[in-house]
């Protein structure tokens, strides 16, 4: 029988705030545990909580990015339960009036763009993080407090490809609105993953499994083909899903029960009585979004039409949004777009993925690429060169005329240098220059790839050819 | 559907509100908040006697909204006095009981 797949995703997302949600405490990452922290976001009794009005724009903003409708009535609530990470005992989220409601994030799969619907997105605390040990667990409230937005879809995904999507598509646009670095090793951006199966074309769902907690995008995939194969397998040798919580094991490739819904928490949600309502004027609504940053997909179209871009160059350079800041710059500085776009998506990103570094880390700037662009236009360098120079640019930064002259690595185009070079590759390789002859014209790349040798590369590649064929005919 | 804790009828589930709140009650005591907290609920049930049509619900008695905080870092607690609050401690952490997943 065939199967069908539904999934559903919940983002947390940590808003880029330099306060706590509710407190005054930094929400700066990797400090000494228990430093940022003060008695509201420990919990301690009669501590009250004042809103920072930044968290509630920040995921106002995401809401416009997403094209949801924005509450003009919001209001916080009490999430009850008992964990460690919560010494309240409950957790300040938002039930039945979330700041934003709807939206769509648009993703590609298999050449086709596809709107996958939200649900809401809604504003809330994040818990603190617990360490454990051998025969104890430590509790640090560094991070309890910090602003987590978060960002529920529909049940609208039906393959693991298609989360993932989601997900990179969701990361991007967060990233364009400048809400959250979405740092994914500092757990800026973590998922829980809600999947059930059914007869393909079954009008009801099956029972879903959730899996918590998820913190990296590949293991969403991973666990979703692993999750969806567990459930089907399940009901073809005739058992029964149960709906339970689940956990991801990276290590073994694996999702295991956590609990079944039998214990389910019951959150009794009730309305915040230490927090009053936000109630957003259509005024301060529609100043923000006059100010909304540009989304990912108009950066593409617009890449295409400004810079005369081919649409893939745009969508692989839109991906990241550092990238195509960076060529937009070197491309305004230089005037060849589509030259810089081909040494960013050739070799700018092959070092960046190879060193695992972002564009942040190395020392290349805009300028120094549009002015590597410059050199070849002019063909002082060649593309073997250039990419020498790219090289040094990326590990050491500076000039590239500065490192041409320092290395010696202009490009001969001086026929009489060359003319040398040519005679002496005929000389010493008679059998190539015998294939040529016979009518072997690849023959001609092996002799221009001794001449480029004997120059150590600096010759021009187009000019060799000739003079090779002038020689030789 | 009702929600989980409430039945139809006036009567509270004692003894499932106790787990939630993580209270061991005795069958005696279990009795005892039963007719306390029908007595409670019962009581503030008389609202149910006003009319309220056309009047939004409120969480607040007052009409205040948007108490907002500018965004700034704020030194919190030192760590040692906050600790000095902890039964005790592991790495400069609160020590919990084992968290068993």
């Amino acid at each position: 029988m065939q199967y069908e797949a539904t999934i559903g995703l919940e983002v947390h997302v940590q808003l880029k705030t330099r306060s706590k949600m509710f407190c005054g405490c930094s929400t700066g990452f990797g400090a000494e545990p228990n430093t940022h922290v003060c008695p509201v976001c420990l919990g301690y009794p009669g501590a009250m909580p004042v809103m920072n009005g930044e968290a509630i724009k920040l995921t106002v903003i995401t809401g416009l990015m997403l094209g949801c409708e924005i509450s003009e009535y919001s209001k916080f609530d009490r999430k009850s339960y008992f964990y460690p990470d919560m010494p309240k005992n409950y957790q300040i989220s938002q039930y039945d009036k979330p700041l934003c409601d709807g939206g769509t994030v648009d993703i590609d799969i298999d050449g086709e763009t596809r709107s996958i619907g939200l649900t809401r997105i809604h504003l809330e605390e994040d818990v603190a993080k617990n360490m454990h040990f051998h025969d104890s667990s430590g509790v640090d409230f560094n991070r309890a407090g910090v602003p987590l937005m978060e960002v529920v879809s529909d049940p609208d995904m039906h393959s693991p490809e298609e989360a993932y999507a989601y997900l990179q598509a969701l990361r991007q646009s967060v990233l364009y609105a400048g809400v959250s670095d979405c740092n994914l090793e500092e757990g800026n951006m973590r998922c829980d993953v809600n999947v059930s199966v059914a007869p393909a074309g079954s009008s009801t769902l099956g029972t879903k499994a959730e899996i918590k907690n998820m913190n990296t995008f590949k293991g969403v995939l991973n666990a979703l083909k692993y999750e969806i194969a567990r459930q089907i397998d399940e009901i073809e040798s005739g058992g029964e899903i149960v709906q339970e919580t689940r956990r991801w094991d990276p290590d073994r490739n694996v999702t295991s029960s956590m609990r079944t819904k039998e214990d389910a928490h019951d959150y009794r949600y009730f309305p915040e009585p230490d927090l009053m309502p936000v109630v957003l004027s259509i005024d301060q609504v529609s100043e923000w979004r006059a100010a909304l940053p540009e989304s990912p997909r108009g950066r593409r179209v617009r890449l295409v039409e400004e810079y005369g871009l081919p649409g893939y160059d745009a969508g692989v350079l839109v991906a990241d949004k550092s990238i195509a800041d960076f060529f937009e710059a070197a491309a305004r500085k230089c005037g060849n777009a589509k030259a810089v776009s081909n040494l960013i998506m050739t070799e700018v990103l092959r070092l960046l993925s190879e060193s695992e570094k972002e564009l942040a880390d190395v020392p290349i700037t805009p300028e120094a690429l549009a002015g590597l662009v410059g050199l070849l236009d002019a063909k002082t360098l060649n593309s073997n060169t250039a990419k020498e120079v790219l090289g040094i640019l990326f590990e050491e930064g500076g000039d590239p005329k500065v490192i041409v002259e320092k290395k010696g690595l202009t490009q001969v185009s001086d026929s009489g240098v060359i003319d040398g070079f040519v005679a002496q590759a005929i000389a010493e390789n008679p059998k190539s220059v015998a294939d040529f002859n016979s009518g072997k014209e690849a023959a001609i790349q092996f002799l221009v790839g001794q001449v480029m040798r004997m120059s150590r590369g600096k010759a021009n590649p187009q000019m060799v050819a000739q003079l090779l064929r002038d020689k030789l005919t | 559907m009702n929600e989980p804790g409430r039945t139809d009828t006036d009567s509270i589930d004692v003894a499932y509100v106790a787990h939630l709140a993580r209270l061991q009650l005795t069958p005696e005591e279990t009795t005892t908040f039963q007719e306390q907290l029908e007595q409670v609920v019962g009581y503030v049930r008389k609202i149910d006697e006003l009319d309220v049509t056309g009047i939004e619900p409120t969480a607040h008695a007052v009409q205040v909204e948007n108490v907002f905080r500018e965004d700034k870092v704020k030194p919190g607690l030192e760590r040692d006095r906050v600790l000095e609050n902890a039964p005790s401690c592991i790495q400069e952490q609160f020590q919990v009981p084992k968290i068993v997943e």
